[in-house]
């Protein structure tokens, strides 16, 4: 069976960072794979490994920016990457919908049985993509994966989704399906040197819209990003001033006020 | 109408969840901004018990839909798109679930309309804007949505619960459902175990921050010198550091301890749901701008190698 994985690059904002307009300046940002895709490239590389998956390729909606992380998962087992970009979509906060245009035709042309994605961007946390995919191509569906045992005869994904405060519900999923994974999912592998040195050579197919069949109309968002700021703090928290030594010495001070180590 | 507003309430094991009652908050303040009706649908499990909880203030309508005990997003799904079809609400509204997401992408792709998840706050004017977070709490944003129809799911904890008791009208609601290709087996409790970190008075809880497993040595240590419990936030656990009965938060435990010390933890809304209820909070983290600072009552912005060696000796000195 093949097996698709959607991998996002997400910027994550240093330390100090500048607002400008509504976005955050580019040099402030640091880029890298989004945790969740990375549980999902494990779980479909250990698929492969066990002899159930005899392809995994991975798809990107990104800049050519994002290769370095498209290099990164196809270091850590995936076979083949899509990626696929047009200035259409850069011009505005894509919306759901949009970036759902995209991964359809590409699950149309690579016809996937099982479809990997992770529970959330870090980055713009939407949460929604995997589940909202799956219901444009007809598959099935589960969110919050945090266990999957696959039944390739069968056809059936067994997994567990983890509800709130500690409570998994187990399922059974038809194939073919889209799931949602959830940190924890496995041991994500770092990228060896030699996985390192073969992704050079793996293959990254780079299309653009009217490649896949669509139109910038198709994908033009209903969201527009408004407004961006540092929410005001509402914390009255004591902020404690000094080097290590005197904040300790007064964090000292107040947990013993409070009872602590008495 | 297109002003009216459609809540979908949730409930798990015979309980509605609390964050049903929030969402029929938001769904009011969404429908009075755009002069229409509130209704709300209850799917499933005990509907006439549920349906009776749900008529709060401000319900003008309740909809009960008889399908089995559990969740089931098929079901969920087909209903809604149901109601919609009948009552041409033009906002859904559920709530920002690990079950909501699993089923209102899916319901918005369905119906066409813009979805906005995890809202924090709503405005109407001409159009819908949304304020929601991005970058792990580190910025608000405003999403302003095109056209007058769409999903949106909320924050749990962000709008209070609908309260007293409203004179909405209740039907029951037959609903052709699809058989299903996802089956629920059964449910089952996690993180148990010898501790129970709901019980401790202090806790002394660890982040990413902390970078390598060798390390939480020195929280132990500290834990140790103040005669506390060590908890976690979620890398930890996942990485298997520690077990999952230490992890505080959305899908750990939630845990009000009178004082709770967070080291190199953000502040992450899915760890703050876990112990925002803490009596006293002390946050220690290199980044000023980590959001758990705007929880916290007393702040170190210092690197956790320096700040808790320093404290320690504070404890140990005596
Ligand atoms: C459905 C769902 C459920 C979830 N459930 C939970 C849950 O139950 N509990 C939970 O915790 N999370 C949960 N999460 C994950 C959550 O979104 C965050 O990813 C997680 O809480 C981040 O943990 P962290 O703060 O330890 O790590 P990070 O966000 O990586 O933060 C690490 C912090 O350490 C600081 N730091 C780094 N080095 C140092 C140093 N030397 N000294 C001082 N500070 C330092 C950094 O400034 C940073 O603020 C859930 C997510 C989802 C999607
Ligand atoms: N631009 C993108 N390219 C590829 N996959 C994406 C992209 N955006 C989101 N995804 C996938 O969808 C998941 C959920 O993202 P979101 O719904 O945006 O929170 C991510 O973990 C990715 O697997």
């Amino acid at each position: 069976m093949k097996v698709l994985v959607t991998v996002k690059e997400v910027a994550e904002p240093g330390e100090d960072f500048a607002i400008e307009g509504t976005q955050i300046a580019p040099s402030d940002l640091e880029y890298g794979l989004n945790e969740w895709d990375d549980y999902a490239i494990e779980a479909a590389v250990q698929l492969a490994e066990a002899g159930i998956a005899d392809e995994v390729v991975t798809v990107t909606v990104g800049p050519a920016r994002t290769e370095e992380t498209i290099r990164t998962a196809l270091a850590k087992g995936a076979d083949r990457a899509v990626r696929v970009w047009d200035d259409a979509l850069a011009a505005e906060f894509t919306d759901v919908a949009s970036r759902v245009d995209v991964l359809e035709a590409v699950v149309e042309s690579t016809d996937p049985d099982l479809v990997l994605s992770g529970v959330q961007a870090a980055d713009t946390a939407f949460g929604a993509t995997g589940v909202a995919l799956a219901e444009r191509v007809g598959f099935e569906h589960a969110a919050v994966v945090n266990d999957l045992e696959l039944d390739p005869d069968a056809e059936v994904a067994h997994v567990r989704r983890e509800l709130e405060g500690g409570v998994e519900e187990l399922t059974d999923v038809d194939l073919p399906a889209v799931l949602t994974v959830q940190t924890g999912l496995n041991e994500p592998r770092y990228a060896s040197l030699r996985g390192i040195r073969q992704a050079q050579q793996k293959e990254i197919d780079v299309r653009d819209l009217a490649d896949l069949g669509l139109a910038p109309a198709d994908v033009e968002s209903a969201l527009t990003l408004t407004s961006m700021a540092v929410p005001e703090s509402e914390s009255d928290a004591e902020m404690i001033e000094g080097d290590a030594g005197a904040a300790a010495e007064r964090l000292a001070e107040i947990l013993r006020e409070k009872g602590v180590g008495a | 109408m297109t002003g009216d507003a459609l809540v979908v309430a949730e409930h798990r094991r015979g309980e509605l969840r609390d964050v049903s009652h929030e969402a029929v908050t938001a769904g009011r303040e969404l429908a009075d901004a755009r002069g229409g009706d509130l209704h709300v649908a209850v799917i499933g499990g005990d509907v006439d018990r549920f349906a009776e909880e749900l008529d709060r203030e401000g319900v003008d309508a309740i909809h009960a839909v008889e399908n089995g005990e559990e969740f089931d997003h098929n079901a969920y799904q087909a209903a809604v798109a149901a109601l919609v079809e009948r009552l041409d609400p033009g906002a859904v509204v559920t709530p920002n679930s690990v079950n909501g997401l699993d089923y209102a992408p899916a319901l918005a792709e369905d119906l066409g309309w813009p979805l906005v998840t995890d809202a924090i706050g709503v405005a109407y004017d001409d159009g819908l804007a949304v304020t929601r977070e991005m970058y792990g709490s580190k910025v608000e944003t405003t999403l302003s949505v095109a056209g007058d129809r769409f999903v949106l799911t909320v924050r749990g904890g962000e709008w209070p619960p609908a309260e007293g008791v409203g004179d909405a009208t209740v039907e029951s609601i037959e609903v052709d459902l699809p058989e299903s290709g996802a089956r629920v087996r059964g449910f089952e409790e996690v993180g148990g175990g010898d501790v129970d970190i709901a019980d401790a008075d202090v806790l002394v809880s660890v982040g990413r921050g902390i970078g390598e497993e060798e390390n939480l040595e020195l929280i132990q240590e500290l834990a140790d010198a103040l005669g506390a419990t060590v908890s976690a936030s979620r890398p930890i656990v996942d990485n298997g550091w520690l077990p999952k009965n230490r992890q505080v938060g959305q899908s750990g435990k939630v845990v009000t301890p009178d004082v709770y010390i967070a080291i190199g933890i953000s502040g992450a809304v899915q760890h703050v749901a876990g112990m925002k209820g803490s009596d006293t909070i002390v946050a220690i983290n290199a980044d000023p701008n980590a959001p758990i600072f705007d929880i916290a009552d007393y702040g170190v912005v210092g690197d956790l190698f320096e700040v808790v060696p320093a404290l320690i000796d504070e404890f140990a000195s005596e």
